[in-house]
């Protein structure tokens, strides 16, 4: 077989390969360390932090589903002070590829205040600005779900933020996902994540009660990977800055689709939960995988369809 | 943590919807009581966290109950048939914290992991007496068992049909065991009484709606006196002055 090349460059950032573990579904990294070797992974964004530490949503927080679930974690976090001097630099002594910071904000100015603390933070490579939690009833997706909305929160953001890579992390739960990103690209991002989760909830038919504590939550599985894929393929196609994929991921040819739809970089999320090992299966399942499909470099099937 | 297959060697009704399954791997398997196993059942999105009830060279013993359509299909699997599971998941009880005499205080299925720490109390020259509820005389299981090691076993159902009729804590006053440590799993209200009824120091087997089961998620986290904890990772077991009831 002959040695295929799975790197891909992100915003001139050289990634080993395209495989990142979604913010929320692998901590701050350390958890997983003594599971696997953490550098088979070409990134990792870390769990959402805000200004001040947050103890969450009550439990239960998550809720099962037909290929899917439902988590209500609702930005559980140590603050960012706590992931700038101490998680950040804790991964790095570990962990060589992509740290990427997942930021949350209550108002404009904490989001630009967040940002840029972890622009400061020499062990974060990227920062992923969530505009799309669906489990906090202040802020989170509220600022993502319209485009002047989302353009402001960049716009603050992009000012705070010197040195680093800015992505824009979007909700689905929108009608029209492509003029939102489009907003975020006009402001000043460097690239996009999507797709958040979607609103969700199921009902405990004998208690006759939601089985979330906070009713409502964010779907994430198998279930809406064609969703997120089309989600994708548009903003990918309408817009000329990097995409990272996310939604539904599971093996090596949902990685291969989605950058086919447009995805420079793909992010797992929920398979984490139920494989704690489905990242590194991933990378290491993609090298037959492209030579079976006929592919050299994963970085030239990038947009390709 | 590890991700390994075992298959079913045995899978039966041992109690009124209550099954207990022995499962062996390749390989040896180090689990210690209070630890858990996350368990892959076919066709079910989410793994189902289990409670170890004993530690074999090559496999575990787990107890379960059919509450709902996963527990149904695990129910139904025969012996033969492989399980994906992560293990050793959890912090576990502290055996070497008892200094002679531990009292082990279970409630329904939280018996299980009880089985496994009378063991290791045992193995470590301690002396172990049981106190198990039970709402019905039909879902009574682990006390032969338990028993057979040599623990002596007090019975509190609900309905009097078995035992002290009553709540574990009227079984303990009755019984007035010797003890200088306890350690209880069982329905939050049941812990919640033995440690408000014993002045001892005691340790509490939590259980929580996990996702990851692993620490990563954060899908499991309550508040302890010492802050958010994840009942996955920081526990299951906790000591009884850290729970805030």
């Amino acid at each position: 077989m002959v040695t295929k090349d799975l790197s891909v460059s992100l915003c001139g950032l050289q990634l080993a390969n395209p495989v990142v573990p979604a913010s929320g579904t692998f901590g701050f990294g350390l958890e997983l360390a003594d599971s696997f070797d953490l550098n088979v992974l070409g990134g990792i964004s870390l769990k959402g932090t805000t200004r001040e530490a947050r103890f969450g949503n009550p439990t239960p927080r998550i809720a099962e589903c037909t290929a899917g679930m439902i988590n209500s974690v609702g930005l559980q976090n140590p603050g960012i002070e706590v992931l700038v001097t101490e998680k950040a630099p804790a991964l790095r002594k570990v962990y060589g590829g992509a740290i990427i910071a997942n930021i949350s904000g209550f108002s404009i100015e904490e989001y630009a205040y967040n940002c840029g603390r972890a622009d400061a933070c020499p062990d974060i490579d990227i920062i992923e600005v969530n505009v799309s939690c669906p489990n906090v009833h202040a802020g989170g997706m509220a600022f993502g779900t319209d485009p002047a909305s989302a353009a402001s929160v960049t716009k603050a953001v992009r000012e705070a933020v010197r040195n680093k890579p800015v992505f824009i992390k979007l909700s689905p739960n929108v009608t029209d996902i492509v003029s939102i990103a489009k907003a975020c690209e006009d402001a000043g991002a460097d690239g996009i994540t999507l797709i958040n989760t979607l609103l969700g909830m199921r009902i405990d038919i004998k208690k006759r009660k939601p089985v979330i504590a906070n009713k409502m939550g964010g779907f994430s599985g198998p279930a809406v990977f064609p969703l997120a894929l089309r989600m994708v393929y548009q903003v990918a196609h309408a817009c000329s800055i990097p995409v990272m994929g996310c939604g539904g991921v599971r093996r090596a040819e949902d990685v291969i689709e989605m950058m086919m739809a447009g995805a420079t970089a793909v992010q797992v999320g929920a398979e984490n939960l139920r494989n704690p090992m489905a990242c590194p299966e991933i990378v290491a399942a993609l090298p037959a995988l492209m030579d079976s499909l006929g592919i050299n470099s994963l970085q030239e099937i990038i947009g390709t369809v | 943590m590890q991700k390994r297959i075992f298959h079913i060697e045995s899978n039966d009704a041992v109690a009124r919807d209550t099954f207990r399954i022995v499962l062996r791997t390749d390989g040896p398997v180090a689990v210690r009581s209070g630890q858990f196993v996350d368990l892959d059942i076919p066709g079910y999105y989410l793994r189902r966290p289990i409670s170890v009830s004993d530690s074999l060279p090559d496999g575990v013993v787990l107890y379960y109950k059919v509450v709902g359509e996963g527990t149904k299909v695990l129910s139904a699997m025969a012996p033969g048939a492989a399980l994906e599971l992560l293990l050793p998941l959890g912090n576990g009880f502290h055996p070497e914290k008892c200094a002679a005499e531990a009292l082990l205080i279970g409630g329904g299925l939280g018996a299980a992991p009880l089985y496994l720490l009378a063991k290791e109390l045992l193995a470590a020259g301690r002396k172990a007496t049981a106190v198990l509820g039970f709402n019905k005389a039909d879902e009574i299981c682990l006390v032969d068992e338990l028993k057979a090691l040599g623990v002596p076993v007090h019975i509190a159902t609900m309905d009097g049909s078995v035992g002290t009729k009553g709540f574990v804590t009227d079984a303990i006053a009755a019984a007035k065991p010797a003890f200088d440590r306890f350690y209880t799993c069982g329905p939050l209200p049941m812990m919640k009484a033995v440690c408000a009824a014993l002045s001892a120091p005691g340790e509490v087997s939590l259980e929580e709606r996990m996702g990851c089961g692993a620490g990563f998620c954060y899908g499991c986290t309550v508040q302890t006196a010492s802050g958010p904890r994840r009942v996955c990772a920081d526990g299951p077991v906790f000591d009884k002055e850290e729970v805030l009831w």
